[in-house]
């Protein structure tokens, strides 16, 4: 079972933390890599935050062969951070060549567009980069999006963060959210693309246990979206979801649950809003998930989401001292990054249960 | 001393089955003649041979008599159909049907020109596809199992027609979602339907004996089966009654009952639970319904309104020449009927072009098709022609499965939900084979034949019996002679369905649990493994070896 988690807090820190939320919880993963999505940016990207920021790891030709094609479809490039690697002998990381993160200006002919129109171009054009990168091998788009920067790297964390001096806390990158994971490979070839947490049009997610439903809710989803793709891990399903119930559906956030975790037609039955429920069960029922999940999802409005398989069969844990805010696979990770909290005050939600973290650091609990 | 003589005269030795019978053992009670539905055996005498001695010492003599038989009637009108009732009434193991496997009947049971008929399930078919998958993706250590007895499962399909999540009229109104239009009526009932068999096919008391199991599963256990009515209407009483919402009431291209149906409907308390429009049956696919002058009593004539005939439903719905017409005739009109409360769903006979057929209804503008019920070859009938109970038909296994993923291929599975039938159930393991078939895709199936063998049905697919259509049932099941319906005891057989279904619905629940599911897995072709490649292959599933 991956280990998962997130921190969000009112004053921009650096990703040693994420590192930290995550190391006690080595139990539960196996040094077979680390990822993370970082939002809401500082640091070296904090006078970028409305230009798409591309995250790339690739060979030379990957970078050449990226270049031609933003360039052919007038993005200009504003502004590129380049981690000093530390080639430290002896790391375990299988480590890319090349480290891109580049801003972009939008083309021109969308500046004026709408948000929309603006968003649907973001995806085309990772789609279509993720295409040109996967035909010859050469490397991997993770996200373009404004204020959002993906790492995902194969390896133990700890040499992975050495690689990047990511233990180094320079400020030059720092966000007030991070979800992170670190992995423990049971299913699938250890592919980077493979790592949550995933990213698609502002929506960030990463869950751990197993998607039983997987199978189903890959076949419903190909024809649902063009950029429902790779199912490289079941976690996927879990923001392709996200994003089809609150990006495509348009429903409020209360919904999601309700599509991955219908309640009984038993309960349903009760419910003064039974008509609704019953047709969401009906309509999105190839969306249900039917295993041992912690989902943590973050919005494209900064919030932070988290809930569980309807059975709880996985665990997960919130606490915050007012400034921080932290999501945990395990409470350890949380004495870790947040000592000085009240533990008294932390919350463990159960099988019906969301919370929301706003960007006010708000904690709203309900019951599906 | 006899010679041969006429070669074509028909023996016993050219029938299907042989009486074996111990005169020495027969006390000449008569009880075997008088449950002999077919009077395939006669009481007669033969002159034997035998050694007496009736004096105080032995005195041996051999002396010729005539001694009181039970003989085997050599007739293809008479010929015995192995249903054993003769041995079942013997108080003294005396008599009983054997298999004869140098049969000649099919060579002569064609005199007078006439087709072969009969009832039962395909005779032909030996190989079950189901029977060479199994579920091998068990949940262990990465994902745990469930607990079968302890966890809550919920064991429902959908009847009647979905719409896609765009498509549902919903307004957000303070953060919460608000239906503002119509939608089509789904009823979740449990994925195990009762299949159509009309009365008129069945007795009226077995008939009675699934409606009672019926309503028992749903008054006493909460398992919200439903039961088709096949063609051939339904008594009045029971459409005025409260357990009509337990009933989907079918209609065939001969629209039997309609008329009474029609006329109940201002007196109906409640809805019935759907509608069936049948084109099609996989006993024999492109043919008609046939209900023999012989079965047709006299309730019979009253509730379908007939005359004393044999009844042939046409091989199609008059005026039906495409799903497009089908579709905004019956459909639209069986929809209207009901105000548009009630789903109406379609079921075909599985064949080669089921995949057009299905895909026409899915891009149905009105969305008003509610299920589309596949019956397969090995599906069973009250009366039909040999030849196209064995040699016409389509395996409904892979059939569902292609129409599934058909559906897949457009985003569209699940919207008209799929029923898969025909055989399902033949090995009597029910839940196994519905299990299977919902991972291939199957919402939910339907089971026909498996309900007359809980009421004591004899039949098999290896030629017992199989005399459906004669109205000679001899378990009182597909017959109305008032005389042989005695014989089934409605509580009894009601019963046993009611404990069969029990028994199902606890192997579902050991099925879902290992592969972690508390719902139907529907289309999760995941959980399947089969050692067959070519099956593994036709299916998508996973071979294993």
């Amino acid at each position: 079972m991956c280990r998962i988690g997130a921190i969000k807090s009112k004053v921009a820190f650096h990703p040693s933390q994420a590192l930290r939320l995550m190391l006690p919880q080595q139990e539960g993963h196996d040094n077979s890599g680390f990822a993370m999505v970082m939002q809401d940016l500082d640091g070296v990207f904090g006078q970028y935050k409305d230009k798409p920021l591309l995250s790339l790891a690739c060979t030379q030709k990957g970078a050449q062969m990226v270049e031609n094609y933003m360039e052919a479809h007038n993005f200009t490039r504003v502004y590129e951070w380049v981690p000093k690697l530390n080639r430290k002998p002896g790391l375990d990381i299988k480590a890319m060549p090349h480290y891109i993160f580049r801003c972009y200006d939008y083309p021109e002919q969308v500046q004026g567009a709408s948000q929309a129109a603006k968003e649907e171009l973001l995806l085309d054009t990772r789609l279509a980069l993720r295409a040109l990168l996967e035909k010859e091998d050469q490397g991997y788009a993770f996200s373009l999006w404004p204020d959002v920067l993906t790492l995902k790297e194969i390896g133990d964390p700890r040499d992975i963060a050495v690689y990047f001096r990511l233990w180094d806390d320079s400020g030059e990158l720092m966000a007030k959210n991070v979800v992170v994971q670190c992995r423990q490979n049971t299913n699938y070839d250890i592919v980077r693309y493979a790592a949550h947490p995933f990213f698609i049009q502002g929506y960030t997610l990463c869950a751990n246990g197993e998607n039983t439903f997987y199978t189903k809710n890959k076949e419903y989803q190909k024809s649902l979206h063009r950029g429902y793709i790779g199912f490289e891990s079941d976690s996927q399903n879990f923001l392709y979801t996200l994003h089809y119930v609150l990006h495509q559906l348009k429903w409020p956030i209360k919904y999601y649950k309700h599509v991955i975790t219908p309640l009984p037609f038993e309960e349903i039955e009760k419910r003064p809003d039974k008509a609704e429920l019953k047709l969401i069960r009906q309509s999105l029922g190839h969306l249900e998930i039917n295993g041992p999940n912690t989902i943590i999802g973050m919005l494209p409005d900064n919030c932070l989401i988290t809930c569980c398989d309807s059975k709880k069969l996985r665990p997960v844990v919130i606490g915050g001292d007012g400034t921080t805010i932290a999501i945990s696979s395990e409470v350890c990770g949380l004495n870790v990054v947040i000592p000085d909290r009240d533990p008294a005050n932390d919350v463990y939600p159960d099988e019906r249960e969301v919370v929301v973290i706003t960007p006010e650091l708000e904690v709203q609990r309900w019951k599906q | 001393m006899e010679t041969v003589t006429k070669t074509q005269d028909v023996t016993f030795n050219d029938l299907p089955w042989k009486i074996e019978y111990s005169p020495e053992r027969c006390t000449m009670c008569g009880s075997c003649v008088a449950a002999c539905t077919f009077k395939a055996i006669e009481p007669g005498v033969e002159r034997r041979s035998v050694t007496i001695s009736t004096a105080h010492v032995p005195e041996p003599t051999q002396t010729h008599r005539a001694i009181p038989v039970i003989k085997q009637k050599n007739s293809v009108a008479n010929f015995c159909r192995g249903c054993g009732m003769c041995e079942k009434v013997c108080p003294n193991r005396a008599i009983r049907p054997v298999r004869n496997d140098d049969s000649r009947l099919n060579m002569l049971a064609r005199g007078g020109g006439n087709p072969i008929k009969r009832g039962g399930r395909n005779n032909l078919l030996k190989e079950r596809t189901l029977d060479k998958i199994v579920v091998g993706r068990i949940s262990q250590m990465t994902d745990p199992s469930l607990d079968s007895e302890r966890h809550t499962f919920d064991i429902l399909a959908p009847f009647g027609r979905v719409l896609l999540p765009g498509e549902l009229p919903f307004s957000i109104d303070d953060g919460e979602l608000k239906l503002s239009d119509w939608t089509p009526p789904v009823r979740w009932i449990y994925p195990v339907i009762f299949s159509d068999m009309s009365v008129g096919a069945l007795s009226t008391r077995a008939w009675e004996a699934v409606c009672l199991a019926t309503a028992y599963l749903n008054e006493k256990y909460d398992m919200p089966v439903r039961m088709s009515s096949g063609e051939g209407g339904m008594p009045v009483q029971l459409m005025k009654s409260e357990y009509l919402k337990y009933m989907i009431i079918q209609i065939a291209s001969g629209h039997f009952g309609w008329n009474r149906i029609i006329k109940a409907m201002p007196h109906m308390k409640v809805d019935p639970a759907g509608i069936l429009i049948k084109i099609g049956q996989g006993a024999k696919p492109g043919d008609g319904g046939l209900l023999p002058a012989a079965k047709v009593a006299e309730h019979i004539q009253a509730i379908r309104g007939v005359p004393k005939a044999d009844l042939l439903s046409p091989p199609n719905h008059q005026g039906l020449y495409s799903i497009e017409e089908s579709v905004q005739k019956m459909h639209m009109s069986l929809n209207a009927a009901f105000k548009f409360r009630v789903p109406v769903a379609i079921k075909c006979a599985a064949s080669a072009t089921s995949v057009s057929v299905y895909n026409n209804l899915l891009r149905d503008p009105y969305k008003i098709c509610g299920g589309f019920f596949l019956d397969g070859i090995q599906g069973g009938t009250g009366a039909a022609n040999e030849v196209s109970l064995d040699h016409t038909g389509h395996p409904v296994v892979s059939k569902v499965r292609e129409c599934y993923l058909a559906a897949v291929k457009q985003g569209r599975q699940g919207q008209i939900p799929l029923w898969g039938g025909g055989g399902l159930g033949l090995t009597g393991n029910a839940a196994a084979d519905a299990f299977k078939m919902i991972c291939l895709g199957a919402n939910g199936v339907f089971l026909g034949k498996l309900l007359i063998q809980l009421c004591g049905c004899i039949g098999n697919e290896e030629g017992r019996c199989n005399a459906c259509n004669t109205g000679l049932c001899p378990t009182g099941i597909c017959t109305q002679d008032p005389r042989l319906v005695r014989r089934l005891d409605v509580d009894k057989a009601a019963q046993n369905i009611v404990d069969y279904m029990l028994a199902l619905d606890g192997e579902l629940r050991k099925m879902m649990a290992p592969i972690g599911n508390s719902s139907l897995p529907v289309g999760r072709s995941d959980a399947l493994v089969t050692t067959d490649k070519a099956i593994a292959d036709k299916l998508a599933i996973q071979y294993s070896c």
